[in-house]
């Protein structure tokens, strides 16, 4: 009932509707009285400092925080760079300036005009930069002819230096000036245009204790807007600085165990989660994108179909292939389906209904127990696990190893992988799960997707018997003087209470992949530490057996997943080669590399001095190129 | 579907002024921004596409009997309290403040939209409530309640400058409603503990600064006292008639900041000196007074309790940033409606308007 109207009724509308208008009449004319006061009685002297109002406020960047590694060692750092400004309302002769400028610089003179003409808009005292990273060399030869070149002016600020060049491009990520659409974010409200600001990685993800608080100086200038003295100056506060879990020496020899492969690894601590190693190759050099990238440069990072641009250990999704044999027999396993002795006779082939499912060894294998079945990646006798677990099992398996879901590694766009279930299917595509869909989930194929994170995560799981710890890349915060902010300790996502026979089960099975004789593994063999692993080989594409000429974008993937030393693990690593075709023959000595490396690192195995620096020089031709790149940019 | 008289009652006068003061608006964010270095889309521009977003959404809102408002009153106000309640929790896991729901394809703020629903929580809470004489201190406990909530939310985001808004168009509606002098006494008397306890446990550094500031601006100059100063000049400055169009110093050489958003009306009031404040000064007070009318012509509570609170909802932004810009009160980040840089605001105030004019057509009809 709309027509009881207590309020109307009670209250004479008119009188408190004039009231309320009185009242916001009066508040009105405060507002006038003080404007009155200031514009008019106060004007006189405002007037008189709005003209004298000689100070300006000129924000100073604060040097972003530096990045370590666990040891200490410096991966990012600052540099000053000087770049040229001009001011054009003190500029005498515009035409004779650029063309000595241009000289001076050795730059194009169109280049520097056009620099000029954007700046057009702004007051004139506002300084244009038109050149910037110039060398030490160019800074001295304008310094020394400084009063032939009236208007100009030097802006010093800090960059991004990487002291290991191209070193883990992917997981530092690089930076690059703020977007507008950033500049709306409530998290940049105290940015400035054209400041810089990551853009991914971590530099991206740990902005907020990277980039510091800018500071100001209020200078005072003339008349004309020339400056004359500094009035009062307040300090930019530096960055917190990062220390990372990676170890620089181990990253970079993971980066080099792939040559010139595409791929991917992890290098995972089994007792902490902390990240060793986190690569994706082909890498790219994260200071280009700060402002100086060739057109040429930045298309060949386009065009390169190993996709140097793409972070593959954080957003790529692959097929896990047979190290996901690793989940299918523990839930044979625990679910009491097999056991050690159960055996599977492999003909070399599976039939389910009308649909016949090969093995990869079309020979077959014989007789094998759960140990075989690992060590020589048998596929029938997952694909008659699989059937008997069917689909959903599986994924219950696999999720409690934190699969299909992003663990939580802290950076943007984590991707988290694929774990099928009938009710998923259903959901999707509305249709209804097949049995036979199921053999190639038990062996890693179908839907199926993992990422080189949670592969290396899967691993260490088994290796430490059941704790899901989260994949830590940031060991601890700390400020410019070196004081511990904040460190970070390692959490554990999950323990899974499994059978500890059974986790002894698959790594007698994962030892023998790699150390006896028929095991897919025996390339990333050590003869120093023991290693276990599985190897996986995961189809792009259905191919009928041609094993000729295959396309490099439809060639086979291949992973290796392992952990050492067997007895006591302490490290496990995820190793995926995009388009490698075996996991046993690209994938696994990756792995093999990258875990001695690991183990030289701690003085368990010795540097055999000679021989590593031949190997080096062979397997790393294209890391030389890299080498020279670097030192061309140095030079400049 | 639709009456023709909704038609011959349209209310251009509060269209035709709401787009008059844009207009101006525009102008000056055209004078303010000169002097900065942009690409892409200049910022007067797309203040227009704003607007013109704003008059579209605006329509939409009179498009539709305000009187559904009220069956769904309640539902709106506890999703937009949910979502305030999921920025605070989205924002913990992302370090640090945010105001902002991030929502895969698009963003939100849900304490802008939080100023107008209280305004319809508030009109429908109170459209069917008995008063005699006024509301007591009991009567005061739900209103109380249902504005604490969000007020509470987010001024822990921290937004002190919204929380202090939706503060006070909830205390207009309920002057509105009116309340005895022995509740005001009684809830100022309770209010006082919270407000010290709030001072030494709540508020943080910057918020502080931002109050002390404005008592002393020059105890930090450089910093968030630099604002109230350099617009104190570029306002003074100004006198009788302005420096003219494009001319104010202050503005061109980038001595205030937030030119173009917050301190829009201090580079307006520096240009066109006091006769031009006189005007923009008449024009909001007639914007105030015109909701006002809208709020005693309606025919229903429900109805008029929303033009009330919309109008409130107006003057306290007007009254705030005004305040603010000319130094009366503290530096608290309020955009001057219609006026200041900014697609947030501007679609806030449109939708307001859409609703006042929503009222305004419908008011034979009851």
């Amino acid at each position: 009932m709309k027509d009881q109207q207590y309020i109307r009724e009670n209250g004479e509308p008119k009188r408190r509707i004039f009231g309320l208008s009185i009242t916001a009449a009066a508040m009105f004319f405060l507002l006038l009285t003080r404007l009155w006061y200031l514009q008019i009685l106060e004007s006189e002297n405002l007037l008189d400092q709005s003209e004298n109002n000689r100070l300006r406020f000129v924000p100073v960047a604060a040097p972003r925080g530096a990045i370590l590694d666990r040891n200490g060692k410096v991966i990012v750092s600052n540099s000053p760079s000087f770049s040229v400004a001009v001011i054009p309302q003190d500029v005498k002769d515009k035409d004779a300036l650029i063309d000595s400028l241009s000289r001076y610089l050795n730059l194009d003179r169109a280049e520097l005009l056009g620099k000029w003409q954007k700046g057009k808009g702004r007051a004139k005292y506002y300084p244009i930069i038109v050149a910037s990273g110039i060398t030490r060399d160019q800074l001295e030869f304008l310094e020394e002819n400084r009063l032939r070149l009236a208007g100009v002016d030097i802006e010093m600020k800090p960059v991004r230096e990487y002291a290991n060049g191209m070193l883990a491009a992917h997981l530092l990520g690089y930076l690059g000036e703020i977007s507008e659409s950033e500049m709306d974010i409530e998290q940049f409200r105290e940015y400035n245009a054209g400041d810089y600001v990551g853009k991914s990685g971590i530099e991206r993800s740990w902005e907020m204790e990277l980039h510091g608080a800018d500071g100001g100086r209020q200078i005072e200038v003339d008349a004309r807007g020339r400056f004359l003295r500094t009035v009062t100056e307040t300090n930019p506060t530096i960055g917190n600085s990062l220390v990372l879990t990676i170890d620089s020496d181990l990253q970079k020899q993971t980066e080099q165990a792939f040559g010139d492969k595409a791929g991917a690894a992890v290098v995972m601590d089994v007792n902490s989660g902390e990240i060793l190693a986190f690569s994706s190759n082909p890498g790219f050099d994260p200071s280009l994108f700060t402002g100086r990238m060739s057109p040429e440069q930045w298309k060949s990072y386009l065009e390169d179909k190993r996709h140097p641009l793409e972070n593959k250990a954080l957003k790529g999704q692959y097929p896990p292939g047979s190290t996901f044999k690793v989940i299918t027999a523990l839930a044979g396993l625990e679910e009491g389906l097999i056991d050690e002795n159960t055996t599977v006779d492999c003909g070399g082939s599976y039939k389910v209904g009308n649909n016949t499912f090969k093995c990869w060894n079309k020979k077959g294998h014989g007789r094998v127990n759960l140990k075989q079945a690992l060590k020589e990646s048998c596929d029938v006798y997952f694909y008659q696990l699989g059937e008997r677990l069917g689909v959903d099992k599986i994924a219950v398996y696999a999720k409690k190893f934190g699969l299909g879901e992003p663990l939580g590694i802290g950076l943007d766009n984590e991707k988290g992988g694929m774990i099928p279930t009938a009710a998923w299917k259903e959901k999707k595509y509305g249709k209804k799960w097949y049995r036979g869909e199921t053999l190639p989930v038990a062996i890693g194929q179908g839907y199926v997707l993992t990422t080189p994170i949670q592969l290396a995560s899967m691993i260490a799981t088994v290796a430490n018997e059941g704790t899901i710890y989260r994949p830590q890349l940031v060991k601890r915060i700390i400020d410019p003087d070196g004081k511990v902010v904040k460190e970070f300790k390692p959490r554990v996502i999950a323990r899974i209470g499994m059978k500890p026979a059974s986790y002894r089960a698959i790594k007698d099975g994962l030892l023998a992949v790699v150390n006896e004789s028929r095991g897919t593994g025996g390339m990333a063999r050590l003869y120093e530490v023991k290693v276990a692993g599985k190897t996986g080989t995961s189809q792009v594409v259905k191919l009928r057996d041609n094993q000729g000429n295959v396309p490099y974008q439809f060639r086979d993937h291949a992973l290796f997943v392992g952990f050492a030393p067997y007895d006591k693990p302490e490290v496990a690593v995820g190793v995926i080669v995009e388009h490698g075709e075996h996991g046993g023959g690209a994938a696994a000595p990756i792995a093999g590399r990258i875990l001695r490396a690991y183990f030289e690192g701690k003085g368990i195995i010795r540097k055999p001095v000679k021989k590593e620096d031949a190997v080096d020089a062979a397997e790393v031709a294209p890391e030389a190129g890299k080498e020279e790149q670097k030192t061309v940019n140095s030079e400049e | 579907m639709f009456d023709r008289r909704l038609f011959t009652n349209f209310d251009w006068t509060l269209l035709g002024l709401v787009l008059l003061i844009s207009a101006i608006g525009v102008l000056n964010i055209y004078s303010a921004t000169a002097s900065y270095m942009q690409v892409g889309t200049t910022y007067f521009v797309k203040q227009i596409y704003w607007i013109v977003a704003g008059v579209l959404l605006c329509v939409v809102a009179c498009s539709l009997d305000y009187h559904l408002l009220e069956d769904i009153a309640y539902w709106v106000y506890g999703g937009v309290v949910l979502l305030l309640v999921l920025v605070l929790l989205a924002g913990k896991t992302s370090m640090g403040a945010t105001r902002w729901l991030h929502l895969g394809f698009f963003n939100i703020q849900p304490s802008e939209p939080m100023k107008i629903v209280i305004i319809i929580t508030f009109a429908r809470f109170f459209n069917r409530y008995p008063v005699f004489n006024g509301l007591t201190l009991k009567n005061l406990f739900y209103p109380l309640l249902i504005l604490g909530a969000p007020a509470l939310l987010i001024m822990k985001q921290p937004d002190l400058g919204t929380a202090i808004l939706v503060s006070l168009i909830a205390c207009s509606m309920l002057m509105y409603v009116r309340v005895r002098w022995t509740a005001i006494v009684a809830v100022i008397l309770a209010a006082l503990p919270i407000i010290y306890g709030g001072w030494h446990y709540y508020l943080r550094d910057y918020q502080k600064n931002r109050i002390i500031n404005f008592i002393d601006p020059e105890q930090d100059p450089l910093g968030s006292g630099y604002h109230i100063i350099q617009s104190k000049i570029a306002v003074g400055s100004g006198g009788i008639i302005g420096k003219g169009f494009l001319h104010g110093t202050q503005s061109q050489l980038r001595f205030l900041p937030e030119q173009h958003t917050d301190f829009a009306f201090s580079v307006f009031s520096e240009e066109w000196g006091f006769v031009g404040c006189l005007v923009m000064l008449i024009l909001y007070l007639f914007l105030v007074l015109w909701g006002l009318q809208i709020a005693l012509r309606c025919n229903d509570s429900f109805g008029s309790m929303l033009a009330v609170g919309v109008t409130a909802m107006l003057f306290w932004h007007i009254v705030i940033n005004m305040g603010m810009v000319i130094g009366l009160f503290p530096v608290v980040g309020v955009p001057l409606p219609f006026f200041s840089y900014g697609g947030t605001s501007m679609v806030t105030s449109m939708v307001g308007v859409g609703i006042l004019l929503n009222i305004s057509m419908r008011r034979f009809m009851f």
